[in-house]
């Protein structure tokens, strides 16, 4: 008998009780929506910045190497998609759409649609996502039933920028990922050309 | 060394004792603020613990579904009934990759099979990147924390080892720069990987999907980087539906760290383009486990380390105490199935207090599995030791009237009779720091006999 | 006021030996309270420390006693969670008598729980002019829910508390760790001593910072525990079971 049949029989011989699955309620949350993503995403030690903040960034000289999917910041974007994801050891900023928010923990739903390499948003120096702020959903039951049984060979929620606290329970950012996280709230007369 | 004996050398540098109670109970008090946040939590951590009861009940199912899902989703799995057909299967993945080096975030499981030696014997190199595990892994020592490896170290010990291993400046203890020492490292070792192992937090049976949950981004630096991502995960690790996910991601670092999530929480699905995933199901007790009906919810554990936390032994006596890959409370109630005699002083190492069972997030009733250890423990042990013999002795007393009230005079006139010396003597370890109670003239039946009619 | 139910009072047996001021206390509480209250004399040790130490196979014997001793009261009461806890959750089950001793089990209370959940007194008049920490016994907070458990997103609740609370001149003292154990814990004060005194040094460390006049607790093992370091160290700080001070208080 080979390994999986010996771990499904050895389960199968044993008279295990019935169990049945419940459905999970609907648990809301109080308060403003865009406003607790907001407190979430500080309290993740992420910072909330304007459009203009974002085109300042992207002006100010202050990163050598910027990549963006995004059509509507390519002349920002000094780097082109590399063939190997390890040519974007360098990489000091990049700038990504996010699907959406959820407003009790600041995490924000990324996938293989709106990243150019999985690697992205981990390999930069520094990671803006741009998001719709009408996009925010309240926890993260709903964030799934939004997910729904979309396909995506990889997504992830991230909530902030890269850190640790396992030296001495002492927080430092930018552990192994983006050291920063500055998220773009886009108001509707913004979204057009991104959030399509 | 029996858990008794470390914890007391734990305690002997009183500073540093303290320090780890202090720090731990600090994380403790972070994942309260955090839990009274959400006015469901308890309905959450009875949600988490019914959906865990429904995947133990039918773990042969989801376990077919999750692997035809992840088939479906060009994903490799391999089945491993134990620790050494796990690191076999890790090593031909290797070898067939022609791989010398790898980089892995972290994994209790990996701990549990000891993967690390086995892989160095055979001539891989293995990092852990996680920065806790790697400062560890400097060291030569085993994480002494499931999600804190390190919490055991002082920030000057850290700086020795860096100063050693990574050349930092000697005497530099700030915690950004060692952490960014480590980074400059890690990420070398990151880009020249071409496999990367993970853990896995939660295997999804309806979509073949399965979640790595980090702070640092270590796991997705290393597996994006890598050709080949290995998944090392329990089979005990599914849950039914992608659904669930949202219960058990709101419990987690909450219980964890008092975090509302993880900052990377990333849903691998299928491999990118010209790269593999595999996926290594491990056995490895969990089906005795199962079958042992006192213990088996034991298996719903989602690793949050919050028990350990909360845990006044655990805080005071140090992972290490308790000589076993998962410390504290639920590594006492998970080792004795592995090795009861190895472990067999796990379950004593309790007061019973129950806080490790109020704060599990999918409702273990840890400290219950601890007293039900302790009636295995004694039944396996030789029937005749002297503490047994007393237990005999005093459930003879105890049901019969006359004989407790005769030990109970003996017991009371012994302590007036005997001197101090005796009473206080090395033998007598309740008065080695500790006075008795002053002995009243009579007991309460004496007392009563004379004046408890109304 | 009557309850007209014979109350059997159970007393711990290193009560019954060691503090027997708490068990008159409580006999003399109950009283006061309009409980018809007898003490069967023929009882002995509920069998919890041999099942905590991992033999409650070898405590048939002494179970079976218990429910012969107080299978005629209509409440049994007893100043102690821990052995209530184990009379009523842990106790093996009688072979042939499994209904009649389910039946007793739910007749057993502790003390505190009995005077607010079954005689359902909450207000108490009287006066205790002292600062007073209150120690929580494990067994009893989160083993019989005597109190809300700090692990918990529940309602604050603390029956002590409630019967303490309306006594004039009393300050409640509060704790930075309100439900951590002392570290007693049966037979892990002697098989883990090191840490059994540590964890009781800084339980008390916690009540004297906070200038506590006396400790308070529901379970003299506890109070054994922690009166005999501070006793051993010197420390001034006094210590009481509920049942005397209620007793002590109560006009």
């Amino acid at each position: 008998m080979n390994s999986r049949e010996h771990i499904l029989s050895e389960i199968r011989k044993l008279k295990l009780p019935k169990s049945e699955l419940f459905g999970i309620p609907i648990f809301g949350i109080e308060g403003d929506l865009l406003d607790s993503f907001k407190q979430a995403i500080l309290s993740n030690k992420g910072e909330v910045i304007s459009e203009d903040e974002l085109i300042d960034s992207l002006q100010s000289g202050g990163y050598i190497n910027i990549y963006t999917p995004l059509d509507q910041y390519a002349t920002y974007s000094n780097c082109d998609l590399p063939e190997d994801p390890h040519d974007f050891r360098n990489l000091d900023l990049a700038v990504v759409r996010g699907h959406f928010g959820v407003a009790e923990n600041g995490a924000i739903w990324l996938d293989d649609t709106v990243l150019a390499h999985r690697v992205l948003p981990f390999i930069t120096e520094h990671l803006i996502i741009v998001l719709d702020q009408k996009s925010i959903v309240s926890n993260m039951h709903e964030a799934y039933s939004r997910i729904g049984q979309e396909y995506s060979g990889f997504g992830v929620f991230i909530a902030g920028p890269s850190k640790t606290a396992d030296i001495e329970q002492s927080l430092v950012i930018g552990a192994h990922g983006a050291k920063s996280l500055r998220v773009v709230m886009l108001g509707k007369e913004k979204e057009k050309g991104i959030l399509t | 060394m029996s858990h008794p004996i470390q914890a007391a050398k734990f305690l002997e540098d009183k500073s540093n004792a303290k320090w780890h109670d202090e720090t731990l109970w600090f994380v403790r008090d972070k994942r309260d603020t955090s839990s009274k946040g959400i006015p469901e939590w308890e309905n959450l951590r009875e949600l988490a613990s019914s959906i865990k009861d429904n995947v133990l009940s039918n773990l042969d199912s989801y376990l077919v579904e999750f692997e035809k899902n992840a088939i479906k989703n060009g994903i490799k799995i391999h089945w491993a009934k134990d620790a050494e057909e796990h690191n076999q299967i890790v090593l031909s993945i290797l070898k067939e990759k022609d791989c010398k080096a790898i980089v892995k975030s972290k994994s209790i499981l990996t701990e549990e099979c000891h993967l690390n030696p086995y892989l160095e014997e055979n001539g891989v190199e293995v990092v852990d990147t996680d920065l806790g595990e790697r400062i560890v892994q400097f060291l030569n020592q085993p994480p002494s924390h499931i999600v804190l490896p390190a919490i055991h170290l002082k920030k000057e010990h850290i700086s020795e080892i860096f100063h050693e291993k990574l050349q930092t400046e000697k005497g530099n203890n700030d915690p950004y720069y060692l952490t960014q020492a480590a980074r400059k490292h890690l990420r070398e070792k990151f880009l020249a990987a071409k496999v990367a192992i993970t853990g896995v937090n939660f295997g999804v049976a309806e979509t073949g999907e399965f979640v790595v949950c980090t702070n640092e981004g270590n796991a997705d630096m290393g597996v994006h980087l890598a050709d080949t991502h290995i998944a090392c995960m329990g089979i005990e690790k599914l849950i039914p539906k992608r659904e669930h996910l949202g219960v058990f991601l709101r419990l987690l670092a909450r219980s964890a760290t008092g975090q509302s999530i993880t900052n990377y929480n990333s849903h691998f699905r299928s491999p990118s383009e010209g790269k593999e995933i595999h996926i290594i199901l491990l056995d490895n007790g969990r089906t005795k486990q199962l079958g042992r009906e006192k213990f088996r919810n034991s298996l719903k554990c989602i690793r949050c380390g919050a028990c350990m936390n909360t845990c006044p032994i655990y805080r005071r006596s140090g992972g290490y105490s308790y000589d076993s890959v998962v410390p504290g409370p639920i590594g006492s109630i998970l080792s004795p199935g592995i090795d009861l005699k190895k472990h067999s002083s796990l379950p004593f190492a309790s007061t019973l207090c129950g806080s490790c069972s109020d704060v599990c997030p999918v409702k273990i009733n840890i400290h219950e599995q601890l007293y039900e250890w302790r009636q295995e423990i004694t039944k396996a042990q030789s029937s005749i030791n002297a503490k047994s013999i007393a237990m005999k002795i005093a459930n003879g007393i105890f049901s019969t009237p006359y004989a407790y009230k005769l030990s109970g005079q003996i017991m009371r006139g012994s302590l007036k009779i005997l001197p101090e010396s005796v009473t206080y003597s090395n033998l007598n370890t309740w008065g080695k720091e500790r006075d008795l109670p002053e002995l009243p003239k009579q007991s309460f039946k004496d007392w009563y006999k004379n004046n408890g009619n109304e | 006021m009557s309850l007209n139910k014979k109350v059997g009072l159970f007393i711990p047996c290193y009560v019954d030996q060691f503090y027997p001021k708490v068990a008159i206390a409580t006999l003399e509480l109950l009283r006061k309270l309009g409980c018809e209250v007898s003490y069967p004399m023929n009882q002995t040790c509920c069998g919890q420390p041999m099942a905590n130490a991992g033999y409650e196979r070898d405590t048939v014997a002494t179970t079976q006693h218990f429910l012969d001793t107080f299978e005629s009261y209509d409440y049994i009461v007893c100043p102690s969670g821990s052995c209530v806890h184990h009379v009523r959750d842990h106790a093996p089950s009688i072979e042939g008598k499994e209904n009649n001793q389910k039946d007793i089990q739910q007749r057993v209370y502790e003390l505190t729980e009995f005077i607010t959940d079954i005689l359902k007194i909450t207000d108490i008049k009287g006066s205790y002019p002292h600062r007073v920490g209150f120690h929580s016994s494990c067994h009893g907070q989160r083993g019989l829910r005597l109190a809300s458990s700090s692990e918990l997103n529940q309602p604050v609740f603390n029956k002590a508390k409630e019967l303490l609370a309306n006594f004039e001149g009393l300050e409640w003292v509060e704790l930075s760790r309100k439900d951590e154990c002392c570290g007693f814990g049966g037979t892990f004060a002697v098989t883990e001593e090191a840490l059994s005194i540590q964890m009781g040094k800084d339980r008390l460390q916690d009540h004297i910072s906070k200038e506590a006049e006396i400790i308070i607790g529901g379970d003299m093992s506890c109070i054994m525990h922690l009166s005999g370091i501070a006793s051993r160290n010197k420390q001034s700080i006094q210590f009481k079971h509920i049942a005397e001070v209620l007793n002590e208080a109560m006009l």
